[in-house]
């Protein structure tokens, strides 16, 4: 049977058009329940017996609606939910209001062992409702009223209830009592998901992980009453939103909550075609927005405008956690501080500040973080539901109050919770509770939370992905049948790899051969990952996911399966592998006569680590072919190095660390910063060479698409404070090219202190641009520029087993040299190519945070229970404290005095110069940008209920200040005349040395 | 992808599944006027064909000594779809498949037997849905048998592509406009020979013999509807 569907749609330019649209019905859908007398046999993921519980005593079905599936989509995914029919209505509604719950939803109706079915109701001939003339499709803009979506679900529940046996009955779950009402009409049985997980036993946990959003439901509205009291003003509707943003009146911006203070907040918006950052400050302003939001802000009239609020410190949050315990009388307190917080200043210039009017997209995802212990009813028992406060370990993110009956188990564990709603009549957003990760501090519930906070997906592969492994399994091997087609032999040449001690994923290898003309042949071997890694399958899919391997301390989170990783594209030695190898011709003064590319099979003579690579480069007893081809290569290396600093090439440094582990509990031992070698700079030259030939060749057969690598130049501003920092010892900083500021780091040293040059090269190394990858067709040809490298053209090609750019960029190399004439078409599409370099960026920052974190998580664990006094360098200079680097752990704090009513300040900003002074007790002490001090270093817990990480506290020693210095505190007290301190970012980790 | 073309309990959006053709409506001989005529109606898509000769060729210089001319116009109705589009006839996009459709007729017309003349096949689409193409070669087939022009074969023609990793039959506006690959084939039914094979995007060559074989089998199931169609029409007289 055939029904048109007719309806007006007003497209985009305004004009509006008339969509008309088939819609088949059917009479083979079938309902899915086994043994079924009236449908044929088919397929289903159905049980015949489904469960009984208290509230329904037949074996029954559930069929939930759209908002149970949108709102409590935690709750679906227990494992306690099975039998549960999922109606294509909610579906397609549910692809309208959020894709990621759909694909969540979608993930549950393809596991068989859920067994979650799906109706197709809206192809059924018997359970097909015609929308209502009035009605209009689900569409976002439109102004009439929209299709009530309930009508076809209690279609469908009733085609159930009449269509199965007796003896089995279907309930339809939804929240909305209205529903309800008009279900039981229709006689049949429809219960809200709290009435229905209550009458489940066995499951405790569930009741609690049900959301907030009642939506109608009454009985879940317990808000205390102090909240009550205080109301938000109600946000603006869509409509008036972007009335509001078409006409000027306001603005759209991501909300930006300041790491040292959740009452201030920060946005980039674009005002006059140029952008501005505005300040949101006060709970008022901010109005229930959350980090990440997209909001529409309004511009607040001059006179409320602030000046620079960057002096703020850290600890006003620990107070105010202190402060805002729900026993005190917050809203007086929280006037106070809003107050402090909105002096106007006087002598800076002003900054805009801005309010928010509504939310235009919400960022909400799962937190993870602790219950505060003091919110917990002492004394309740174990099952009794009450309202806990959670605080999230981004200090960004508001408390969240949740329901629990579990508080007493809860307390002291790392629990994952999700943000339901924000009302405007309560203080604090309302959640509910996901799961639980485990005892804080434990290492492993603390790994897992870091990759859960930097959103790196860390679950085993699935079968699905690993099915798309080579048969053979570790047993593969090059065929020559099989293998050498269109591939050149280079087995028999003297090819070696160098890589750090312990290195299974072996991705590059070299070569070099004195050609009969006195010119060298060199090779570059890249893991030929694209052969195991076809395009579009799951496996592809995955490791598009992933993005990048992620290295942390003690593990590493691996882009594609082991067995391709380690294994099977691994080059090691003395196994045949397959390889993209870059070829050239150099001359003995590293000049590139000509370069190819191929598909190649290698044999590596040996994998070498960089300090058994540096051995054979050191003795010139050493002739074999291996030796001698890395002598060459070092040679070669080294002239390359010298025209790539001529041009103007960067060294930065970072000050790395590296853990070591004692051997069975993994605990951290010892740390040791990194050093370079020369073997280090020989493999980083050759793969820079290589990336850049590749660039050049992908760049010229795919101009529109190729995925490269860029790193725009840092703008001005970036380097006015340090520029400030360093006039005093008579540096100047000049960043207008690379060139110069090579030339002015190599200028910045200082006789008495070695570590100075080093030093001055960490802080360059802040004020730099991230490195991004961006699609070649959507910026002109000088943006290409790598600052970092001084080149005019990069891109990644050499490290395909843990970074997917890579494995793109041999897809099109292999594409360019004609090797695969079958290319798919998403290689070629430059809005594709796009996505997926924004994709692939976010992952990036994403693992080098996680990695950071990781590290910081062991230097906590390694300063625990240790008490150390430490030389440290002062970095930074702020108005009550200052940024310490620490380098033999390559640590980075604050060390600051704490505001004590009616007292000076036990350190202040010297009015005239960028220092700090104090009263010692010799006199004044001064504390000047690059000053080398001595620090107490102590690991805290820090938070409210250890709600972030333990940090470091750090407390000076020398010079010594009277107050500042180490006091014995009892545990209870707070650091409140002392210093306190938060480690900022630190290093990263030490696994695999990133080449840019 | 912004749109699921095919959900994994293998409906797609307009509920047939992927082996499925849209409903079929057909009307032979509608005009008084045109020798032959015919009405082709594929779900949302319609169209018009009306045939004229063979006759004496309008112009000297067109006529060929040994076989018969034939002219192909096609014309899309600006009201055809959703957006009011008003096109020349000098659009070139009309003129591409007019000579397509030509070109498709050309081997299967039996054009020997009328030296120095010459066929115009007029094409109007009046609304458009998708698979404009092919819903354009079958009702000009049955003008053409309706015109009483010895044909080889019927030519039928049927469109098929490719989306969510399984081949598709005779997609409609929403899967054409998806940056679905299409392919659309015109097929003499008794010999499966190929008149014509058309594809404008990139599909990968794994994937091209499925989508072919579904083509060539909603061609086959399509030349049945159109036999039965011709056959029913013959038995209503004409008036003259």
């Amino acid at each position: 049977m055939l029904f048109s569907k007719a309806y007006v749609r007003k497209t985009k330019r305004g004009s509006v058009i008339k969509v008309l649209k088939e819609h088949y019905l059917r009479d083979d859908i079938y309902c899915g329940v086994p043994g079924c007398q009236r449908c044929p046999e088919h397929t289903t993921t159905l049980s015949a017996e489904p469960r009984q519980t208290t509230a329904v005593r037949s074996p029954h079905y559930i069929v939930p609606d759209t908002n149970i599936l949108y709102h409590q989509i935690d709750v679906m995914e227990h494992a306690a939910f099975v039998d549960v029919i999922v109606l294509q209505t909610v579906l397609e509604e549910l692809r309208h209001r959020s894709l990621p719950v759909y694909n969540r939803v979608r993930a549950l109706t393809a596991e068989p062992a859920r067994r979650f079915f799906v109706f197709c109701n809206e192809h059924h001939r018997e359970t097909f409702v015609q929308r209502e003339p009035e009605e209009t499709p689900n569409d976002r803009n439109d102004r009439g009223k929209p299709f009530n979506r309930r009508r076809p679900i209690r279609r469908a529940v009733e085609w159930y209830s009449a269509h199965i046996d007796s003896k089995r009955a279907v309930v339809l779950i939804t929240d909305d009592r209205a529903n309800r009402a008009k279900a039981k009409d229709a006689g049949i049985t429809a219960l809200s998901l709290r009435q229905y997980v209550e009458s489940l036993s066995g499951f405790p946990e569930l009741v609690d992980m049900v959301a907030a959003v009642g939506g109608d439901d009454d009985d879940d509205m317990d808000a205390s009453a102090a909240d009550k009291k205080f109301v938000y003003p109600e946000h603006l509707s869509p409509t008036q939103i972007s009335a509001g943003l078409k006409s000027g009146a306001f603005h759209q911006g991501v909300l930006n909550i300041s790491a040292h203070n959740f009452l201030e907040g920060s946005s980039m918006i674009r005002v006059n075609n140029e952008e501005v950052i505005v300040q949101i400050i006060g709970r008022e302003n901010l109005n229930r927005g959350v980090q990440g939001d997209v909001v529409a802000l309004q511009i607040l009239p001059k006179s409320e405008w602030r000046s620079g609020v960057s002096t703020v410190l850290e600890e006003e949050v620990v107070e105010k956690d202190d402060l805002e315990e729900p026993t005190t009388d917050a809203a007086t307190v929280d006037k106070t501080l809003d107050k402090a917080l909105q002096e106007p200043a006087t002598e800076q210039e002003l900054k805009p500040t801005a309010r928010i009017v509504g939310i235009i997209k919400r960022n909400w995802r799962p937190f993870c973080g602790t219950i505060d212990a003091s919110s917990v009813h002492a004394g309740s028992t174990s099952t009794q539901m009450q309202s806990v406060f959670f605080w999230a370990l981004d200090k960004r993110i508001p408390k969240i109050r949740i329901r629990t009956r579990q508080a007493q188990s809860l307390l002291g564990k790392r629990i994952v919770v999700a943000i339901d709603a924000w009302t405007k009549n309560s203080r604090y957003p309302a959640g509910h509770y996901v799961r639980t990760l485990g005892e804080v501090g434990d290492r492993a519930t603390e790994t897992e939370v870091l990759l859960l906070e930097h959103d790196v997906p860390f679950a085993p592969f699935s079968p699905l992905v690993l099915s798309f492994l080579p048969e053979e399994g570790e047993a593969w091997v090059v065929r020559d049948d099989l293998h050498l087609a269109n591939r050149e032999d280079f087995r028999s040449w003297d090819v070696c790899s160098i890589d750090p001690p312990g290195c299974t994923d072996i991705d590059d290898a070299l070569h070099a051969r004195l050609l009969p003309n006195g010119n060298y042949s060199v090779g570059v071997h890249i893991a030929d990952v694209s052969h195991f890694v076809k395009t579009d399958n799951a496996m592809d899919l995955e490791a598009r996911r992933r993005g990048t391997t992620v290295y942390l301390v003690d593990k590493r989170i691996d882009m594609l399966p082991g067995l391709l990783g380690t294994n099977l594209c691994s080059l090691r030695s003395n196994v045949d592998r397959l390889a993209f190898s870059c070829l050239w011709e150099i001359t003995p003064d590293a000049e590139v006569v000509s370069t190819r590319f191929t598909k190649s099979v290698i044999r590596s003579k040996a994998s070498l680590t960089y300090d058994e690579a540096q051995a054979r480069l050191d003795d010139p007893k050493m002739t074999d072919s291996v030796s001698m081809s890395i002598k060459a290569l070092n040679m070669l290396a080294k002239k390359l190095r010298a025209r790539r600093m001529a041009a103007g090439a960067l060294t930065l440094a970072s000050p790395e660390v590296r853990f070591r582990m004692e051997n069975d509990s993994q605990d951290p031992v010892d740390v040791e910063l990194k050093e370079l070698k020369d073997t280090n700079a020989l493999v980083e030259e050759f793969m820079l060479l290589a990336n850049i030939y590749v660039a050049r060749k992908i760049y010229e057969c795919f101009p529109e698409c190729s995925m490269l690598r860029r790193h725009p130049k840092p703008p001005a501003t970036n380097f006015e404070d340090l520029g400030k920092a360093l006039e005093p010892f008579g540096v100047k900083i000049d960043a207008s090219t690379s060139r110069t500021l090579s030339d002015s780091l190599d200028a910045a040293v200082d006789p008495n202190d070695p570590y100075f040059n080093k030093l001055v090269r960490i802080m360059t190394t802040r004020c730099m641009m991230q490195a991004v990858y961006f699609c070649s067709g959507t910026l002109a040809e000088p943006d290409f520029w790598h600052y970092g490298l001084a080149t005019d053209i990069y891109t990644h090609f050499t490290s395909p087993i843990r970074r997917y750019a890579d494995l793109v960029v041999h897809r099109l190399l292999a594409a360019s040299i004609g090797y695969d004439k079958t290319y798919s078409s998403e290689l070629t599409d430059k809005a594709k190519v796009k996505e997926m370099s924004d994709v692939l960026n976010y992952r990036n920052r994403m693992a080098q945070q996680a990695s950071r974190s990781s590290v910081e998580l062991y230097t906590n664990l390694f300063f625990k229970g240790k008490t150390v006094v430490e030389e440290a360098y002062v970095i930074r200079i702020l108005k009550n404290g200052c940024s310490l680097l620490i380098p033999k752990y390559g640590v980075e704090s604050f060390v600051y005095a704490a505001p004590v009513p009616n007292q000076p300040p036990l350190l202040a900003l010297h009015p005239t110069m960028n220092a700090l002074t104090g009263a010692g007790p010799d006199g004044e002490v001064v504390i000047k940008l690059f000053d080398k001090v001595r620090v107490q270093v102590t690991v805290e817990e820090a938070g409210v209920a250890a709600a972030q990480r333990s940090k470091l506290v750090l407390r000076l020693v020398e010079p010594n200040v009277p107050g500042m210095c180490p006091v014995v505190e009892t545990s209870t007290a707070r650091p409140l005349g002392g210093a306190a301190t938060t480690p900022a970012r630190t290093t990263r980790p030490a696994k695999k040395p990133k080449r840019k | 992808m912004s749109r699921e073309l095919l959900a994994p309990e293998g409906l797609r959006v307009d509920g047939r599944r992927p082996p499925e053709l849209r409903r079929l409506l057909t009307r032979v001989g509608l005009f008084a006027v045109a020798d032959g005529s015919a009405y082709v109606e594929l779900g949302n898509t319609k169209c018009l064909a009306a045939v004229y000769g063979p006759k004496e060729p309008r112009t000297q210089s067109a006529q060929l000594h040994d076989r018969a001319v034939i002219n192909v116009e096609y014309n899309v109705a600006s009201f055809s779809s959703g957006e009011r589009k008003s096109r020349t006839r000098r659009d070139k996009r009309l003129l591409e498949i007019a000579s397509v459709i030509k070109r498709t007729f050309e081997p299967v017309v039996m054009t020997a037997t009328f030296p120095r003349s010459e066929i115009d096949i007029y094409i109007q689409i009046l609304q458009l849905d998708g698979g404009a193409l092919h819903a354009a070669i079958n009702a000009s087939c049955l003008a053409m048998i309706d015109a009483g022009i010895p044909m080889s074969d019927y030519v039928v023609a049927c469109s098929a592509g490719f989306a969510s990793g399984t081949a598709l039959l005779d997609l409609n506006y929403i899967e054409e406009s998806a940056e679905t690959p299409a392919l659309t084939v015109a097929m003499l039914p008794k010999s499966g020979k190929l008149t014509m094979l058309n594809m404008e995007s990139r599909l990968h060559l794994d994937h091209f013999k499925d989508v072919l074989d579904l083509a060539t089998e909603g061609c086959k199931s399509l030349a049945e509807s159109l036999d039965e169609a011709v056959r029913k029409a013959c038995k209503t007289p004409r008036p003259i």
